[in-house]
């Protein structure tokens, strides 16, 4: 008989070791996946370090596919530090690229020291109003904010391709040759284009070091201020919270508009750093926001490993475009990605319990005397 | 599963799911005395930073009382949590019925027919009461169970020791002097032959402590063996054949309880004599103005039906107004409109001088301070460090802008651990590895080294030993000696009268009378309180 037996108190040692042996684990099960699809596990490992690493410009590919990742999973890992469970990232991300690209259209003509401002507040803005829809609804109605969020991802991603697909809007290019055989928005003018900085071979986006700015920022707010140590009590106790005062709807709604605000960041940085137009297919393939809640789950909504894990996952991205091909299906860059998940998020387990192992005949049975009184139910009944 | 089989096929339950363990010490089957039904042999039990249990020895015979005795933190729930399969001793085993068995599950000891009472009820409260007592117990092994011969058994047991229950009630409908019942029917319905109680009355009143004590002699009569786990001397000496005390994690002694009596069990238990009754002096000439003012207040309580109807109550700088009540009279819904946790329907709140609005940061502006009913998850954040719960009021003002001021957060811990004497490791131990004394010193820490103008301290003393029950005790009349006004809830009548220096009476909500201290009389009160005369 096995069974997880709750450990009375956790070694330190065990907050590292675990995650680290489950993602070998992870290393381990995927590799029986891919061998049994005919696929190499070893070589298809060196592929995605290569792919991903090694080879001259991978390093830079990775870091662009992580950017995204890295903000909607901030988004992801400082509303579910509150047990705020905001899966909106998707869909504030959409916001936030319209927000953005809107602005880079609209103000065309400003240089780019301004311009890129705009379009980072118009993304947060759009984010921070997207979501706190959801916020008002939970925190005056008490909705389930994971129904809310979900659905309301849908609707902004009709948005985003009315805008672009069904609509004369002001998103959508009208004039170009191309644009007359397929909808497609307006290209950004060059000044809304976001920096990047070249460290060596190394190109790192503008993105990227805002989103790593923010990290320390959320985790330095979660550690340090007034406002993290209500959002802990909160997480630790709801009604301790309300007992000591916390105004706990504001609280809601202003977690959820930071939340949103963060995701809508990453939309911007999606459209001022890469894709310079507003792109409803390419965002809505990509899914950085579920992916963003991976990276989230993964960094147990520590802002500071989400840096860390958006890496990781950024590197299974990149490297799943790189395997892609015939023989090598994109869904099996998902699914070593979802095994990842369900291995460290499993092996949780293991930190707070112990697997015990007892075998059945090891169970002899010991007489005790008769009951005085024979109290219960008659025994000859079966079900 | 041999056991299973058993179970199924109409053998009587001797299974016992557990390996024997070698046979060290040897039982104590050696012919001196009875063969005890439940013994614990020289048990040990660490966690991290305490030894809860040390060397105990312990002893149920068939048909007998044993009463734990012991304070807060004594190792009482520890030893019980080992000889019901909850937690494995680190040293030591446990006998049953003279044989050594090791659980590895609280349903190993329950096949052997070891069952506990907890404090906090296992009971799951929108289904009925057949539905709680047939769940997760693997006699009931299909898809389907049949609700009806299930009540049938149910009401049988019940009859036979003179426990009435509605088998198709729901939990949420009962009292809580019912769900124990139910618990306790729970426990005899599954074939319990030794039924661990773990500080049962706190929760009852006392005519539901009366009507215990005589279903457990009804238990006791027919074999059944009973442990009662206490620090109450008076219901220990009532109750119980024999007890055991321990201290710090030892036994120090079982005795008959016929040959002993309150003051040597308390010498035993808190090893030094204490004093049992105590009067505060009278505050006197410096009694000043209203710090809390009720003005015909009404609100609902959890289920929609009014809970407080009128109620006018003025708590005066200085004083302790005591609250006296059956349970579920209306005192939690009145603590909790003044802290503005719940909406009055009608009346005002006046706190210091300051109307309230009724929300909670208004009450603690005003300068309320309060100590919940519930500590653990209301009062304390359990999963937080003693310094961050040492805040949880007062880190809005201190320090400036948005930093949360961390180090003289802890410097603050360090002083208030010392000077309320919280037993912990450290500022940053958390919350919830405190015992229940500790959490309420803990409390009592924050709220008092806030200054407040108004205290309320909702049933401060339950479940606390002697010696935490004295701190309290000690802590409220020093404050309202500082000129704090203390509105004291409490089911407990002695601790109303040796505190207050007036006494209000509620009963269905509405407060039935004011007395001083000086004119309290103990049957008046007790008449008031069942809603009699006035």
């Amino acid at each position: 008989m096995i069974r997880f037996v709750a450990r009375e108190n956790v070694p330190r040692w065990l907050d590292f070791v675990v995650p680290l042996a489950s993602v070998v684990l992870a290393m381990v099960v995927a590799g029986i996946m891919l061998a049994a699809t005919g696929h190499n596990p070893l070589t298809t490992y060196q592929h995605i370090v290569q792919a991903s690493l090694t080879q001259p410009g991978a390093l830079s590919q990775t870091l662009v596919s992580m950017t995204p990742l890295m903000f909607t999973g901030l988004a992801a890992a400082v509303a579910f530090r509150m047990r705020l469970w905001n899966i909106g990232g998707e869909g504030q991300l959409y916001w936030g690229a319209i927000g953005a690209a809107g602005a880079g259209l609209y103000f065309h003509s400003l240089p780019g020291w301004l311009l890129i401002p705009l379009m980072m507040a118009a993304g947060l803005l759009a984010g921070t109003l997207w979501a706190a829809i959801p916020g008002v609804l939970r925190a005056y109605l008490n909705t389930n904010e994971i129904l809310t969020t979900l659905m309301l991802n849908y609707v902004a991603a009709n948005v985003m391709y009315y805008l672009i697909f069904d609509s004369t809007s002001y998103w959508r290019d009208l004039t170009s040759p191309s644009a007359k055989v397929f909808p497609q928005g307006k290209n950004l003018p060059a000044a809304a284009s976001w920096p990047a900085f070249q460290v060596g071979s190394l190109t790192i986006p503008f993105g990227l070091i805002v989103a790593v700015g923010l990290a320390v920022l959320l985790w330095g707010m979660i550690r340090a201020t007034r406002y993290g140590f209500e959002m802990r009590v909160l997480a630790d106790s709801p009604a301790a919270g309300k007992y000591a005062g916390i105004r706990t709807r504001r609280k809601i709604l202003s977690l959820m508009a930071i939340s949103g605000g963060i995701a809508g960041l990453g939309g911007a940085s999606q459209v001022g750093d890469f894709s310079h137009v507003l792109d409803p297919r390419g965002l809505e393939q990509a899914g950085f926001g579920y992916t963003g809640i991976v990276v989230a789950a993964l960094a147990r909504y520590n802002p500071l490993a989400v840096v860390v894990t958006s890496f990781f996952i950024g590197m299974l991205v990149n490297a799943g475009f790189a395997l892609q091909g015939p023989g090598f299906p994109i869904g099996l860059t998902g699914t070593m990605e979802g095994i990842l998940l369900f291995c460290v998020l499993g092996a949780e387990i293991f930190t707070r319990h112990r697997l015990e192992i007892r075998l059945p005949h090891a169970r002899p049975k010991t007489q005790i005397p008769a009951p005085p009184v024979a109290v219960g139910p008659a025994r000859g009944e079966t079900s | 599963m041999a056991d299973d089989l058993a179970m199924a096929s109409g053998q009587p339950a001797a299974p016992l799911g557990g390996t024997p363990v070698p046979d060290r010490a040897g039982p104590a089957s050696d012919g001196a005395g009875p063969i005890p039904a439940l013994a614990a042999r020289g048990i040990t039990k660490h966690f991290p930073g305490v030894v809860a249990n040390s060397q105990v020895e312990f002893e149920v015979l068939p048909g007998e009382i044993h009463a734990l005795l012991g304070e807060n933190g004594a190792g009482k729930t520890t030893l019980c949590n080992v000889m019901t399969g909850l937690y494995r001793p680190d040293e030591g085993y446990v006998e049953v019925g003279g044989e050594p068995v090791r659980f590895h599950s609280p349903r190993d000891a329950h096949e052997a027919g070891i069952f506990m009472v907890h404090q906090h009820f296992r009971l799951v409260q929108p289904l009925t009461v057949a539905e709680n007592m047939i769940l997760g117990w693997s006699h009931e092994r299909g898809m389907w169970f049949s609700p009806h011969r299930v009540e049938r058994e149910i009401a049988k047991v019940a009859e036979r020791f003179r426990m009435p229950i509605d088998p198709r009630a729901k939990i949420w409908q009962l009292s809580v002097g019912e769900q124990q019942r139910v618990e306790i029917l729970k426990a005899l319905y599954r074939g319990a032959r030794i039924l661990i109680l773990d500080e049962p009355t706190t929760v009852l009143t006392s005519q539901e402590v009366t009507q215990l004590f005589s279903t457990l002699r009804e238990m006791t009569a027919t074999g059944t063996s009973v442990v009662f786990i206490s620090h109450k001397l008076p219901e220990v000496l009532a109750v119980s054949d024999r007890v055991t005390v321990l201290r710090a994690g030892r036994a120090v002694g079982t005795l008959r309880t016929a040959d002993t009596d309150a003051r040597s069990l308390a010498h035993m238990m808190v090893g030094r004599d204490i004093v049992l009754t105590r009067r505060r002096k009278a505050p006197g000439d410096h009694i000043g103005e209203a710090v809390l003012g009720l003005e015909d207040v009404s609100a609902t309580g959890d289920l929609g039906t009014p809970a407080l109807v009128g109620v006018s109550l003025r708590v005066r700088a200085g004083e302790i107004v005591g609250v006296a009540g059956v349970a579920g009279n209306g005192q939690r819904e009145l603590a909790e409109v003044i802290a503005g946790e719940r909406p009055a329907t009608s009346g005002t709140v006046t706190i210091a001088g300051m109307p309230q609005r009724g929300t909670p940061w208004e009450a603690i502006d005003a300068g309320l301070g309060y100590v919940p009913e519930e500590r653990i998850g209301v009062g304390v954040a359990p999963g937080m460090t003693i310094a961050d719960n040492l805040i949880l009021k007062s880190y809005r003002e201190d320090g400036h802008g948005l930093i949360l001021h961390a180090r003289q957060a802890l410097q603050n811990a360090a002083e208030l651990i010392e000077r309320f004497a919280i037993a912990a490791r450290g500022p940053k131990t958390l919350a919830r590895e405190l015992s229940g004394g500790n959490i309420q010193r803990l409390l009592l820490a924050r709220e008092l080294s806030g200054h407040p103008r108004a205290l309320i301290a909702a049933s401060p003393t339950r479940g606390l030993d002697v010696a935490a029950t004295d701190t309290v005790h000690r802590l409220l009349a020093q404050s309202a000696g500082d000129g704090v006004g203390v509105l004291l809830i409490s089911e407990d009548l002695d601790e109303i009268l040796d505190l207050s220096d007036r006494i209000a009476v509620m009963y269905r909500g509405r407060v039935v009378g004011v007395v001083d201290r000086d004119d309290a009389d103990v049957d008046r009160i007790g008449l008031m309180m069942a809603g009699v005369g006035s």
